[in-house]
């Protein structure tokens, strides 16, 4: 933890991938031993990323908390500050503050069923507790990972995926709205997926992230399937500066998605969830 | 090490104010010449309008047929084209003479009209060649120019500015000039980035930095005519610095009765 | 020294109530700053009542009231030449805490591109602030929860915080705009001050409302209010309570404007708002902020900042390509619906303290209470 909440700490560039043209990964490793000893995060959980003399974004840790190396930190090239995070190269400095906010309910899916649900290109935050999840299979019950995107060239990880199919008891679907050729895959809305998941309503456990409109589609379909409200978890994203609670960007009804968030369960959301404006 | 970008400060139909957002710079300027190599800038005294160059800052509105094909050079040998103020980026005071019949006006002024060839209309630079990056304002200011300038050379885009006068008038807690008095400002309907230096000395804002995002026009226009002012008088506070942007163009219109 | 005002009257259930004889006011300044503070205290500059420093009664508002409409602030004079006779300004408590400009942090950076951040080291004077009103004490409650009492503690908040004294004065003249009976904040001072005063023709009656504020009253040996002057004072608060004209329909509207998202007023107040944040700037308990970057031109250091920010900008809503609130209706519905709605779940109660500050200061005029009864249900 930093003195004031709002100073950064510098951070280093250890390894830098380029998962696809737009979005990358930096591995980000805090400069000075004693905070980087002292660091600790959750799945879900997000640092601010400051770009020198340009300013900060909101970016969702993706690797696992017991990982000894660099924090992941996935990204897609879309605004002034990641555009220029994106000229960044190994072994240049940033800054970042963190881990902001409420993260997965890993210890609550223990033992259940877990559905991990993506959509678009917002698949990072729930990348991240796919890993942790995959990593620690043993501790959790049936695994559906479905995971949409627009076109199928926007698959970042295709490995991973196919990779995941391969572990006991995981079921892993993938769609595409437009696909293009060599695409083994669903074609069409992710929420056509879910016709194709085993679903045990009793002891399911859902966490997902993507576009509001798909997440509340699906969760239409998830509760038609007996799933319970109180067992869908969603990402929610909203402008942060602060990352405390303080700046007001983020106010979602009773939440500032910052530091209430930016992981919910449903019923805490669900009175605004696809009210546009808010 | 890289070479220094290169930049250059070209001029069309404007009065060269906002080039003194550079030379009046004072030291800034000479640390803006550590940083980067300035090609062409006639006023500073380099001419190579030429030359090829990383960031080419535009002054002044496409009035006459030459400055077409200049523009369009320009566009063609730069990286970054961005526009200086009023004139560059929505046609400036200039833009008038778009509501008027220019042959009339150039026969009303000079004595020799077949001396003159210009365009019947002032226009910005942006109906001509894209516009990577507009700066508003009459004149822009250095800390404006400056902090765009730092922004290109990280490689990013700059911040754009686009909240209203408002904003920044309360947060250097000036007192409302129209609650207080009455007087029209157009504050609330104008992009801020002048630090809002009229109210500050107690007077309306006249709108030389251009439409904010978002701008009201018209509820504003409708609480001018509350506070007296005649539809004509309306319209003038929109017909002016930067008449030609749509948001006031519209509002000029509306109330100058052009609408009907 | 026959201190009839001194800290014990604190631990007493009955408070004692002292006169404060206007020809002895300035002792008030003299006992501040032998104290260490600052004086800030009312003006007339700049057309209305603002708050600046201030070391003697000679610069109060003398004989000056206010004339508050919607979208109109004049002031007048007043009969009496009274200090207090009127009901407030564009700002009061606010900025003096929650700064509309301040650094966070600098950072630099070295030639091989090593980054040094620098928290802002700001060592805040201390400031008495003189004149605050029952609304502004509410505002101040309030933004003491937002930005001390969560799990993270604004610094420069806190220490300004820390730092500040209150001498409320109740308010005996409000506003066409006030309502602060309706939001149950005023007109008296009930709390959160180190000092209230309730003015009179010849003088104040004075409390204490913190052992600081005893302390103070204490070193100015004052005789005890007489039982003339504590019903003239009372008399005086419950005439300004009786004077407010307007009022909210409710003290939590939250699920009436929740269940109201679509309501036609929306569109209505929306063609007539401007977006333009003066509102929320004016309002003391409107807190959000945006951060922003200045680099120095030779790239080698910045400093990053925050300042005043409004959920009627466009930035306020921006991710990444999308403003979630690109309309005014959303932008005044999203502020709406967080000040008297969700403010409720947030904080306990609505963030409204009826000071007006909205309706005045909005350049069109626009009245948080009409526009609130319009969505109630009832309206004009």
């Amino acid at each position: 933890m930093t003195a004031s909440p709002y100073l950064p700490l510098e951070a280093r560039i250890a390894d830098r991938h380029q998962e696809s043209d737009t979005v990358f990964t930096l591995d980000l490793e805090l400069t000075d031993a004693i905070a980087r000893a002292a660091y600790r995060f959750e799945p879900g959980q997000f640092n601010m990323v400051y770009l020198y003399g340009v300013g900060e974004v909101a970016i969702s840790i993706v690797s696992d908390p017991d990982d000894e190396h660099a924090l992941g930190h996935t990204i897609r090239r879309v605004g002034r500050v990641t555009n220029g995070i994106a000229k960044l190269r190994k072994g240049d400095c940033l800054g970042i503050r963190g881990p902001y906010g409420r993260g997965w309910p890993v210890e609550e899916a223990q033992g259940r069923d877990v559905v991990l649900i993506t959509g678009g290109l917002g698949c990072a935050p729930v990348v991240g507790v796919i890993n942790y999840i995959v990593r620690r299979r043993d501790l959790f019950g049936h695994v559906t990972i479905i995971q949409g995107v627009k076109h199928s060239a926007d698959l970042i990880w295709r490995g991973r995926y196919e990779q995941w199919a391969t572990l006991p008891d995981t079921q892993v679907l993938l769609a595409a709205d437009v696909a293009g050729p060599g695409w083994p895959w669903h074609q069409g809305r992710v929420t056509a997926l879910l016709d194709q998941a085993t679903l045990n309503p009793a002891n399911t456990i859902v966490m997902m992230c993507g576009p509001e409109i798909m997440m509340r589609l699906t969760i239409d379909i998830l509760l038609q399937r007996g799933i319970r409200e109180q067992d869908i978890w969603l990402s929610m994203e909203r402008n942060m500066q602060c990352a405390v609670g303080h700046c007001g960007h983020c106010q979602y009804g009773p939440q500032f998605v910052c530091k209430d968030g930016p992981v919910f369960c449903y019923p805490e959301v669900k009175a605004l969830f696809g009210v546009s404006g808010f | 090490m890289n070479p220094k970008p290169k930049i250059a400060v070209h001029k069309f139909a404007s009065c060269d104010g906002c080039q003194l957002a550079f030379l009046n710079a004072g030291e800034k300027f000479l640390e803006l010449a550590q940083l980067v190599e300035i090609v062409h800038f006639v006023e500073a005294g380099m001419v190579a309008p030429d030359r090829p160059v990383d960031i080419a800052f535009i002054e002044g509105s496409i009035s006459t047929p030459e400055h077409l094909d200049h523009i369009r050079a320009i566009r063609g040998h730069s990286r970054f084209l961005v526009t200086i103020g009023a004139c560059a980026t929505a046609g400036g005071i200039q833009a008038l003479r778009n509501l008027a019949d220019a042959d009339e006006w150039i026969a009303g002024v000079y004595a020799q009209p077949r001396y003159i060839r210009s365009l019947a209309t002032s226009t910005p630079v942006s109906h001509h060649v894209k516009v990577d990056f507009e700066l508003w304002g009459c004149p822009v200011n250095t800390p404006q120019v400056m902090a765009a300038i730092r922004q290109l050379l990280f490689g990013v885009m700059p911040v754009d500015e686009h909240d209203k006068v408002c904003m920044d008038c309360k947060r250097s807690q000036t007192v409302c000039v129209m609650v207080t008095q009455g007087v029209p400002c157009m504050g609330p309907v104008t992009r801020t980035g002048c630090g809002a230096i009229c109210p500050r000395f107690g007077r309306d804002c006249y709108a030389c930095y251009g439409p904010a995002e978002n701008a009201n026009s018209l509820a504003l226009g409708r609480r001018f005519e509350g506070l007296g002012l005649m539809p004509d008088a309306v319209a003038r506070r929109f017909l002016f610095i930067n008449n030609a942007a749509p948001v006031f163009a519209e509002a000029g219109r509306r109330w100058s009765g052009a609408d009907d | 020294m026959d201190t009839i005002l001194g800290p014990e009257c604190m631990n007493s259930n009955e408070k004692i109530q002292g006169w404060m004889p206007r020809e002895r006011f300035d002792e008030l300044f003299g006992a501040l700053s032998a104290l260490g503070y600052t004086c800030y205290g009312p003006q007339v500059r700049d057309h209305a009542i603002v708050y600046a420093r201030i070391t003697s009664s000679g610069e109060l508002p003398r004989g000056v009231t206010d004339a508050q409409q919607p979208g109109s602030y004049r002031l007048t004079h007043s009969e009496g030449g009274r200090w207090f006779d009127w009901a407030n300004g564009p700002q009061a408590l606010k900025p003096l805490l929650f700064a509309p400009r301040e650094s966070l942090w600098r950072v630099a950076r070295d030639a091989q591109g090593r980054l040094s951040f620098t928290p802002a080291a700001e060592r805040p004077a201390k400031i008495a602030l003189i004149g605050a009103r029952a609304c502004d004490l509410a505002a101040l409650r309030l933004q003491d929860q937002h930005f001390l009492e969560g799990a993270y503690v604004d610094e420069a908040y806190a220490a300004r915080r820390r730092n500040l004294l209150v001498v409320a004065v109740n308010c005996t003249r409000p506003a066409s705009t006030c309502f602060c009976v309706s939001t149950g904040d005023g007109p008296r001072a009930a709390s959160g001050f180190d000092i209230a005063l309730t003015e009179l023709d010849d003088g104040f009656v004075a409390e204490a409302g913190s052992p600081v504020g005893g302390e103070i009253l204490g070193t100015l040996v004052f005789d005890a209010a007489s039982r003339v002057q504590v019903k003239d004072a009372d008399e005086a608060i419950a005439q300004g309570a009786q004077q407010q004209v307007r009022s909210l329909p409710s003290r939590n509207l939250r699920d009436v404007l929740f269940d109201n998202l679509d309501h036609p007023r929306w569109d209505d107040v929306a063609a007539r708002c401007l977006s333009c944040g003066n509102c929320t700037s004016v309002c003391p308990t409107c807190f959000c902020h945006r951060e922003t970057e200045e680099p120095q031109l030779d790239g080698t250091a910045s400093g990053h900042l925050r300042e005043w920010d409004s959920c009627f900008t466009q930035g306020h809503s921006y991710i990444h390509g999308l403003t979630v609130r690109a309309a005014t209706r959303e932008r005044y519905r999203q502020w709406l619906t967080h000040k008297l709605g969700s403010w409720h779940d947030q904080y306990g109660r609505s963030g409204c303290v009826g000071c007006g500050r909205c309706i005045a200061w909005c350049p069109v005029g626009i009245d948080i209470a009409e526009e609130a009864t319009a969505l109630h249900g009832g309206g004009k």
